[in-house]
């Protein structure tokens, strides 16, 4: 008969949440043993660089800068917002696979959870700016260095926005196909953020409507080292303005979720 | 301090609704440290229901969950129970020793991931990718997760549905190993003979409710024997239970229900001593005590 004094037990809980290393390391392994996104991520960017870019080779902008340049920096946006949106609508698939159920019964925060979801989608938004940019390096992109470090870091830090916009559609719609319904959605902000052609190619309606899309301001601040358009407060605002809405957005539907019903 | 033992699961007036739709009614259960107790009923009695809230995956809508005297939500936590789930929770992509080496990361401590696949049998596949792994495996797999915390509670929600009928018997193996060490286990199950075999106590449940509650052998007896009825009004209801051989005496209306291992006598015993008329008398096996006591329309 054991009695109401519990012998002495070890911890149970872990350090962090369960935000560990171990948690990260196969979260991340996950995502790059999944051949799908490997093709969209990492090996289609690179193609369309190929296809589109490349005969465009030797062409500058007034100021000098190449052109073949604009088209990788673009690319890499859209590499690495695909990445992060589906790394973060992961969320979504784990839910109906009864995973997040799973972690229930486990002592993983909840915060934890959705930590090691933005960071892996990082990682993974990383990869495909790295990849693109290897590639475009690779088929003889020059910049001066500053502009290869400003356009990268803006490329990945922007795709934050989409790793909101990938858990909030997973909170929303939770479903085993859930990226199949995201490809289209990306491709048309894609383009509304002139990352397959420049926006001034498109009728002026259009252009304005752009503006107000998610992908108009990373585009915008990733491609204006090379533009030298400066810094662009419309751009700045749409981006703080969506990673808000899709912040917001994922972050209430993430507590509908965890409440116990 | 007194020396009262904190029971492992304590559950008070239990009920969830969902909508117009009771699933579960006023349920009172208490189980012991180091018992196995078999949660027996048809689907759609309620069972998932109350492990659900009794894992704190949902919450009562009347009623308190206890588990050591802790809330769900605690004892989760605390490592003190832990669970296999009836299907899902499971990531296809990952293998079977890194879905349980993630799982043990959860927690602050655990039991070696090695010594968990061992024990739940699956040491052999622990390369395989989860997704290729057969339903018995994907079990054993989860209860090899449930095992991570070495936790002192182990509830299992229909754990062998879907398995064949040796892999249901080795399942059951490893489980009857694990709870020699003195864990108590809890297991919802609709399969009368498994309730029979592996448990020490047997619940039964139907529309949400506790409507038998005994060992095996208890469950067993109330189901043996016969029943007779008799149209009898003004029945002396102290004086039948006295009659050798009946267990149980119930009066309804003019209607009387005796529940008993000699049922020549009490016919005889009616139909000479009584003005009883309409006398009949019916057997049960086990079988159909399960269904008479778990589908509705049957006798309490």
């Amino acid at each position: 008969m054991s009695t109401t004094t519990a012998a002495p037990r070890p911890s149970h809980r872990p350090a962090l949440g369960g935000l560990t290393w171990t948690f990260l390391s196969l979260e991340i392994r996950r995502v790059l043993r999944n051949r799908r996104t490997l093709v969209f991520i990492l090996l289609m960017p690179p193609v369309f660089f190929v296809l589109f870019g490349l005969p465009q080779r030797g062409q500058t902008f007034g100021n000098g800068s190449p052109v073949t340049g604009y088209v990788m920096i673009s690319l890499a946006v859209y590499g690495a917002m695909v990445a992060t949106t589906s790394a973060g609508a992961m969320v979504g698939v784990e839910r109906v696979q009864g995973w997040s159920r799973q972690l229930r019964l486990t002592p993983l925060r909840p915060a934890a959870y959705v930590a090691a979801k933005v960071i892996t989608a990082m990682v993974l938004g990383l990869l495909a700016v790295a990849v693109e940019f290897t590639v475009g390096a690779v088929f003889g992109v020059r910049m001066p260095v500053n502009v290869w470090l400003i356009a990268g870091l803006a490329a990945w830090l922007g795709s934050l926005v989409f790793a909101a916009f990938g858990l909030f559609m997973g909170y929303l719609a939770p479903a085993e196909n859930v990226l199949q319904v995201l490809g289209p959605i990306l491709a048309i902000l894609a383009m509304f953020g002139g990352l397959f052609v420049p926006l001034e190619i498109l009728p002026h309606t259009l252009q304005m409507i752009a503006k107000f899309t998610p992908v108009y301001g990373v585009g915008q601040i990733a491609r204006s080292p090379l533009t030298g358009g400066g810094f662009n407060t419309v751009a700045a605002a749409n981006i703080a303005a969506w990673t808000a809405a899709f912040g917001f957005g994922a972050a209430r539907l993430f507590r509908r979720d965890t409440a116990r019903n | 301090m007194s020396m009262t033992t904190t029971p492992a699961v304590d559950l008070r007036g239990l009920t969830k609704s969902f909508g117009a739709v009771t699933a579960v009614r006023g349920l009172d259960l208490r189980i012991e440290q180091g018992e196995v107790v078999a949660f027996l009923g048809p689907n759609g009695a309620g069972k998932t229901s109350t492990l659900d809230m009794l894992l704190g995956l949902s919450k009562p809508t009347a009623g308190t969950v206890e588990v050591f005297g802790r809330s769900p939500f605690e004892a989760i936590a605390g490592g003190r129970v832990a669970a296999v789930m009836q299907s899902g929770g499971l990531l296809r992509d990952l293998t079977v020793a890194e879905t349980v080496e993630m799982t043990a990361s959860f927690f602050g401590y655990s039991r070696p991931v090695r010594e968990v696949l061992h024990r739940a049998g699956i040491a052999d596949i622990a390369g395989r990718r989860v997704g290729r792994c057969s339903g018995g495996q994907q079990q054993r797999l989860r209860f090899a997760m449930a095992l991570l915390p070495d936790p002192d509670l182990m509830v299992l929600d229909e754990p062998t549905t879907g398995m064949d009928v040796e892999g249901r018997r080795d399942f059951w193996t490893a489980i009857r190993a694990d709870a020699q060490a003195g864990r108590t286990i809890l297991f919802a199950t609709h399969y009368l003979e498994e309730a029979d075999v592996y448990a020490d106590r047997i619940v039964l449940i139907r529309h949400g409710e506790v409507v038998a509650d005994g060992t095996a052998a208890e469950i067993k007896a109330l189901s043996a024997g016969r029943m007779v009825r008799a149209t009898l009004p003004g029945a002396d209801e102290v004086r039948l239970a006295a009659l050798p051989g009946v267990d149980s005496v119930e009066v309804r209306g003019d209607r009387v229900v005796l529940h008993t291992g000699d049922s020549d006598d009490v016919a005889r015993y009616l139909l000479t001593r009584t003005p009883a008329r309409d006398v009949e008398i019916t057997s049960r096996n086990l079988e159909e005590a399960f269904l008479a006591l778990t589908t509705s329309g049957g006798t309490r």
